[in-house]
């Protein structure tokens, strides 16, 4: 363990990285990028979706060979490229977005599966368990290795990605916005994880979108754009506007918009919910939303904010709960009477229940409208589909090259500009947005800040799930904070008294109470 | 900023155009198959490609090809509908047995088709409403139907010498016949049906991500609804197709496994097996292709049983084929 701590202090690369380039017949997705990365450190790795972070940490798993020029060094030798297993060897190991473990199957055996440790050419179980439990105890989990996975939560699920990487002495470790589907607790865990390894020597190329895990755990951070290296900034220099001017290689001194509605002013009620209840998880959740507001849903991962706008949206059923639109009762049963009555429903899950990515952009956008759209007949009306696409395409300014591309071959915050199309398409009067930033880099985040603020300018009510509290504060009129299935509280703003993070998280942690 | 925009651009272009090129390779790619085989069979065989061969094949696939119009309706939603050639033998039954009726027998052709749809549409209910697996719900229909098959005729096969309907089997209009003319309007519906309606893309969309629909305001019991009826109707009409051909219907023999070649064909010609990505020209090139092979083994010389295994071992290629289609287009 002291060699591994001095292995940390002295701050020798393990990994050089020099002159990467990658081009895919006549596009560059990599330009002379070099990064060198230290055993021991967190190097957080930045850019906005599309600049090169996963050509690159693909080259370096061998999944791409590099043109040639570039060159892997590890520990100072020149190591294999375009080669998986090789890379693996080298100590390379890529913790993905995308879990990749055998639900079915204990800790131990995902931890070593394709690499069971064998006698007489049969796993060795035991040896399976008890090498499995000692690596998962590096780590300190609470969780035994025998457990089977699809008893574990997500974070934990993560850990064991970690653990699968140990047991092939990784020394160099990709994590690609690990943090995505984490709740807070989960993710304190996984930086004490973090600590551990790098403790023990191993270095961390961090992929993340978030500023403030960056701020608390990176050593030093990495920004590429446009397929290009912009600069390394260490520890002591971070500086917020400094890493997103890097990023967008602008100045987003208005990174948030909400400079229309003065706080306070009352509009008459669009949406009001009275005693929401799921028989589960909900218990009697009541409020009102207004025309031109945009009231934030706050609270921690599990607090029921999804499940209750699934409810509104009748995605779910509910066991009890009333709602009326304008004054006016409805009874919505399902997501297309939600949408028959102008209500919306943005998904914080835009490829498992948004979007068709075998299908064009174009019907994707459409998607909604097609009976309205629609011919005598009911045959398709293309002309009108294309005019909506060509429409969105520039209002949203998607980037793609063709309305008929596939919807799968968008990046992050273009799929998630598609699904906000489709969702406007039907001319809501209520919208419903879950997590609408999620994955998404900060140009396109900034853009959908700005469409959220001209629904609400239009008068349109939008009731916004997050989990980012700075995209709370600085989007939301109002804040309603969920804890345990029922609504805990409202924070709002009056004249020259800004929304308070320390309000909206006492509320979501029960602090407020004690 | 105007070099990130055209750039990511560019990488889109090229993936839209790679990704175009895997679906009509995946349409088209089984097309040269279709010709190597059949330039293949004339090599051992010159009696392959006359006029009267081809006759004859384009005859033998047209029930296949009407059953794998259907089945691809069902695969495209992540379906699957097993109990085709059972609802064939139920509807030829009904064909027959009311081309017995005096004066009425025409009605024979309509009362095999509602039989179909009846029983597709029973399919569909319990898929789409109980929520039950399509292959377990027919599964099931494939032993039950078949059961009335049998139970329509007392187990007996059931002959009309004068069957008022044997045009369908056995005429042809300037020497078209009209078992082919059937089959060739059915592809062009279907065609219609998927690419040019609005359920069409419905039914895309739901075999692309169901929840994704239901979620978009799509009603997708109603669309499976759908699917599995048009399954039942078209093995209804493959039935009244069948009998007219016959000239008689047998509740246990007619159409036994006729619903793995449909899968087959449906498979052969690149739709996925997951829903949501296919077409019907390829299942029509892959209906051909099974008609070619059963046609051209025979005239090859080829034994009944050799016969089985080489259409199997086709059929396990074409399962090899989607998987890797579908992992060259995984998206990363």
């Amino acid at each position: 363990m002291s060699a591994a701590v001095q292995a940390q202090t002295d701050r020798r690369p393990v990994l050089e990285m020099r002159h990467i380039s990658k081009t895919f017949g006549a596009i560059r997705a990599l330009q002379d990028v070099s990064l060198t990365v230290h055993a021991g450190e967190l190097h957080a790795l930045m850019g906005e979706n599309g600049a090169g972070k996963s050509t690159l940490m693909k080259v370096l798993s061998g999944a791409y060979r590099p043109d040639p020029g570039g060159e892997i060094l590890i520990d100072g030798a020149p190591a294999a490229t375009g080669d998986p297993i090789k890379a693996r060897a080298a100590g390379i190991a890529v913790i993905y977005q995308e879990l990749s473990l055998a639900p079915n199957l204990t800790v131990a055996q995902n931890i070593f599966l394709g690499n069971e440790p064998r006698r007489f050419g049969i796993v060795d179980r035991d040896q399976c368990n008890r090498r499995a439990a000692e690596i998962v105890g590096r780590l300190g989990v609470s969780f035994s290795a025998r457990a089977l996975v699809s008893s574990l939560s997500l974070g934990e699920r993560q850990l064991v990605e970690i653990a699968r990487a140990l047991s092939t002495n990784a020394r160099i470790i990709v994590m690609d916005e690990p943090t995505t589907s984490l709740t807070s607790r989960e993710t304190d865990r996984l930086f004490e994880v973090i600590a551990t390894l790098k403790a023990q020597g191993i270095a961390i190329i961090y992929i993340s979108h978030r500023m403030e895990e960056v701020y608390q755990l990176a050593d030093r951070v990495s920004v590429l754009r446009d397929s290009g290296y912009v600069g390394t900034l260490e520890r002591a220099d971070l500086n917020a506007s400094r890493l997103v001017s890097m990023m967008v290689g602008r100045d987003l001194s208005a990174f948030y918009k909400k400079d229309h509605r003065p706080p306070g002013e009352k509009r008459a009620v669009a949406l009001s919910v009275r005693g929401m209840s799921d028989g589960r998880l909900l218990k009697n959740c009541s409020f009102d939303l207004h025309h031109g507001e945009v009231l934030a849903l706050a609270g921690l991962v599990g607090s029921g904010r999804t499940e209750l706008a699934r409810l509104i949206f009748g995605a779910d059923k509910r066991s009890a709960g009333a709602m009326e639109l304008d004054g006016k009762p409805v009874t919505i049963g399902s997501p297309r009477e939600a949408l028959d009555a102008g209500i919306a429903y943005l998904t914080e899950d835009r490829k498992e229940l948004g979007l068709f990515l075998d299908m064009s952009i174009s019907d994707n956008i459409s998607m909604g409208v097609l009976a309205r759209d629609a011919r005598t007949g009911g045959f398709r009306d293309f002309t009108a589909a294309d005019r909506r696409a060509a429409k969105a395409i520039s209002d949203l300014s998607i980037r793609t090259g063709s309305a008929q591309a596939n919807a799968g071959s968008l990046s992050g915050g273009n799929q998630q500009k598609v699904l906000l199309a489709r969702l406007l398409e039907t001319e809501p009067k209520v919208v419903i947005l879950d997590e609408p930033t999620r994955g998404v880099d900060v140009g396109a985040k900034s853009e959908i800040y700005r469409l959220i603020d001209n629904l609400a300018n239009k008068g349109i009510a939008i009731l916004m799930i997050s989990s980012e509290l700075p995209e709370v504060i600085g989007v939301a009129d109002r804040v309603l904070v969920m804890r345990d299935g029922a609504i805990a509280g409202e924070v709002t703003a009056s004249e020259g008294e800004p929304l308070r993070q320390e309000a909206i998280m006492e509320l979501a942690t029960g602090a407020a109470q004690k | 900023m105007t070099d990130k925009t055209t750039g990511t651009t560019a990488v889109d272009q090229a993936a839209a155009r790679s990704r175009r090129l895997r679906t009509a390779i995946a349409a088209l790619g089984m097309l040269p198959v279709l010709v190597l085989l059949a330039a293949g069979f004339q090599f051992i065989n010159p009696r392959f490609l006359t006029g009267t061969n081809l006759l004859i094949v384009t005859q033998q696939s047209s029930i296949n090809i009407v059953l794998a119009a259907g089945m691809t309706f069902v695969i495209l939603t992540g379906g699957i509908d097993l109990s085709v050639g059972s609802i064939l033998a139920a509807s030829a039954m009904v064909a027959v047995l009311v081309s017995l009726v005096p004066d009425w027998g025409l009605l024979g052709v309509p009362a095999a088709i509602l039989v179909g749809l009846g029983f597709g549409l029973i399919n569909g209910l319990l898929v789409a409403y109980i929520r039950l697996p399509p292959f377990i719900v027919t599964l099931g229909s494939l032993t039950a139907v078949r059961g009335v098959a049998r139970l329509l005729g007392q187990d007996t096969t059931v002959f009309n010498s004068d069957l008022p309907f044997d045009f369908i089997g056995n005429g042809s209009v300037l020497g078209i016949p009209w078992l082919v003319i059937i089959a060739l309007t059915v592809v062009v519906l279907s065609w219609l049906v998927l690419k040019r309606s609005v359920l069409g893309t419905w039914i895309y969309a739901v075999g692309g991500n169901a929840e994704a629909a239901r979620l978009t305001g799509i009603k997708v019991p109603l669309v499976l609804l759908f699917v599995y009826g048009v399954s039942g109707l078209l093995a209804g009409l493959g039935g009244a197709m069948s009998a007219a051909r016959l000239y008689a219907a047998n509740g246990l023999q007619l159409g036994q496994s006729y619903e793995l070649d449909a899968i087959a064909a449906v498979i052969l010609g690149g739709t996925s097996f997951v829903g949501g990505v296919g077409s019907i020209w390829g299942t029509l090139i892959g209906g051909l292709i099974i008609a070619v092979l059963s046609n051209g083994l025979i005239l090859a010389g080829v034994s009944d049983i050799w016969q089985y295994i080489i259409k199997g071992l086709v059929i396990i290629v074409a399962v090899a084929l989607d998987r890797y289609r579908l992992q060259a287009g995984a998206r990363t």
